[in-house]
């Protein structure tokens, strides 16, 4: 891809994002924050291409540090929000 | 050189998961949504990382070039046609061993310290972003950002295109101070470190001269890829992000954590752009957005510009509070008991619950529950007001509350529920201060004045839960509330004295 398609991907994004973060219930701030945690360790992307390229160890070796670091915050982000969501709950519910 | 995607349907894929991810911020719109919001996500994720697994998989090399960069000789990358199954088994298991550290600690993690948490989840972020730059700067080829130059004499090497210095140098940059700044961040909500700021003589022009030097270092890079100015970059960002956040005080940390997790998208922006992947590129923009906007949201509930608080060293000056508070003791005020509260309450047509930080403390929100039902019970209209700032990070305190079983349809947000105090019998302020202090809005003086606040003093009476006259809230400052003729103190530990309200509504 070029620099410009990119880029423009990038900056439409940016504008998604500010718009969906807007209509996002400050009630949910804080599962907002575990998921984008999660999300942003796409980076597991660039850490799964060293890790699989050969030729240099030491890039290697950084990968699998790396796609260990990002699983962690993939599964633990993801896993800590569902379990945040889960204890929303509206009224009818019997009392205690 | 190798292409890292192309194959159209690769980035077709990747595409999808970005799009994946946008859903899943937009299901948090409503908690209704946000749990297929989530699932989306996760989708997301999968495909993102299937995709990659797929297109990369790890081969043997069938032969190896001599291939020089920056002086080192590495081995070019001549794939060949048979599976490197170690490698791929060392790469699976390294994201077996990520998935059981993160469940069980999203499993075993207590709703108070998810501050702490999202901080060092942060900081694993910055982290892997910087280990991936690391590892494109050693291995260019792999990622597709180099050429390989055989000059006239001796063995060819990787030339890395200048546009993907820029992005990785700042993709590392970006990543490191996402890094230490977290680390800091963690220690400093976990209680590691004191939450008093750190103030160093002559900060600010250190700082800003390790910022310029940074800059300076990155548009040195596209000239030059030698490895000591990759390796100060690293080091540079790694030392900024610590002396950035160590100057901070704790009452400013959810502006923080929300900073960070702007930067942390930022990286993942960074390095999508170095891979040319969108649905980095995408995440890193939403993510980057929402870190942006809470941390704006945050500053503007606490009346701070984003500056100052990035400057740091408020809170440092809270030691002079104590004077206050002596001349304040002298200012009659009313003691109420819990037989007291318990009858304003249970006589009143609605009570709004104005809960802090302190109430989290004391872990008393669950009978705080328990008291809410009994005087639903008794026909009472219940409400809970919540200030942006009242948790340790945004949305914290409704993360609480529902951890509790409130319903979050009794939870309202500060400029939804304002209004209403006039119209209530009782307002119950349970271990806040700061964001229930009148003198916000009437004293020009008050290092306070112009926050947001609750109108709690509008309520026909106010019960204010303190544990004793003497201290004052996080900013510092004596609450004007405390001496008005509707306002009630009820001086204990806000757990027993819900206790004692239950017990008194029989």
């Amino acid at each position: 891809m070029t620099f410009i398609a990119i880029l423009s991907i990038f900056v439409l994004a940016c504008f998604v994002g500010y718009y969906v973060v807007w209509s996002v219930t400050p009630a949910l701030h804080t599962p907002l924050m575990a998921v984008t945690n999660a999300i942003s360790s796409v980076i597991i992307v660039g850490a799964l291409v060293a890790a699989a390229a050969a030729g240099s160890p030491g890039a290697k070796w950084l990968g699998l540090a790396a796609v260990t670091l990002a699983s962690v915050n993939i599964f633990g982000g993801f896993a800590v929000t569902q379990r945040m969501l889960a204890m929303y709950k509206k009224k009818e519910r019997p009392a205690k | 050189m190798h292409e890292v995607t192309v194959n159209p349907w690769v980035a077709f894929a990747y595409l999808v998961a970005g799009v994946c991810f946008i859903l899943a911020l937009r299901g948090l719109s409503s908690p209704s949504t946000s749990q297929r919001g989530n699932r989306l996500g996760m989708i997301g994720m999968a495909i993102a990382v299937v995709t990659t697994l797929a297109t990369h998989v790890p081969q043997s090399m069938t032969m190896t070039d001599q291939v020089i960069v920056d002086g080192q000789a590495v081995h070019a990358i001549v794939f060949g046609e048979a599976v490197d199954w170690t490698a791929a088994l060392e790469i699976l298991a390294a994201i077996g061993l990520g998935a059981v550290i993160g469940i069980v600690t999203a499993r075993r993690i207590a709703m108070t310290a998810m501050p702490q948490l999202v901080a060092a989840f942060h900081s694993l972020v910055g982290l892997a972003a910087v280990l991936v730059g690391i590892a494109a700067y050693l291995n260019p080829m792999a990622f597709g950002i180099a050429e390989l130059v055989t000059p006239l004499i001796g063995q060819p090497f990787a030339v890395i295109h200048p546009a993907s210095r820029v992005e990785m140098g700042l993709g590392v940059a970006i990543g490191a101070i996402t890094f230490s700044g977290s680390v800091i961040a963690f220690l400093k909500l976990n209680g590691n470190m004191g939450g008093k700021p750190i103030l160093l003589p002559g900060r600010h022009v250190l700082n800003l001269t390790i910022l310029a030097a940074i800059l300076g270092l990155v548009a040195l890079f596209t000239r030059d890829q030698a490895p000591w100015i990759f390796w100060t970059i690293t080091l540079l960002s790694f030392a900024i992000g610590f002396l950035l956040i160590v100057p901070i005080g704790g009452a400013d940390m959810p502006v923080v954590v929300s900073m960070l997790n702007s930067y942390s998208g930022w990286a993942a922006a960074a390095m999508g752009f170095t891979l040319g992947n969108t649905a980095m590129i995408i995440t890193g923009a939403l993510v980057g957005a929402s870190g942006a906007i809470l941390s704006y949201i945050m500053c503007h509930a606490m009346n701070r510009s984003f500056i100052s608080v990035i400057a740091g060293g408020f809170g440092a000056e809270s030691g002079g509070g104590g004077g206050g508070a002596a001349a304040a003791s002298d200012r009659p005020w009313k003691r109420g008991s819990a037989e007291d509260a318990a009858f304003l309450m249970s006589q009143a047509e609605q009570v709004v619950i104005v809960p802090g930080y302190g109430m989290a403390v004391a872990q008393a929100q669950h009978v705080l529950r328990e008291m809410a039902d009994k005087l639903k019970e008794e026909g009472v209209r219940v409400k809970y007001a919540i200030h942006p700032v009242a948790g340790r990070m945004p949305g914290h305190m409704n993360v609480l509350l529902a951890e509790a079983n409130v319903p979050y349809d009794e939870v309202f947000e500060l400029e939804d529920i304002n209004a209403d105090f006039a119209q209530t019998d009782v307002a119950f302020v349970i271990g806040a201060n700061d964001v229930t202090n009148p003198a916000a809005k009437t004293d020009k003086s008050s290092p306070i004045y112009g926050m947001p606040v609750l109108d709690v003093e509008k309520a026909g009476t106010v019960l204010f839960i303190k544990r004793s006259m003497g201290g004052v809230g996080y900013a510092g400052v004596d609450n004007e509330l405390f001496y008005r003729d509707n306002t009630m103190m009820l001086l204990a530990d806000a757990k027993k004295m819900v206790e004692e309200i239950v017990k008194a509504l029989g």
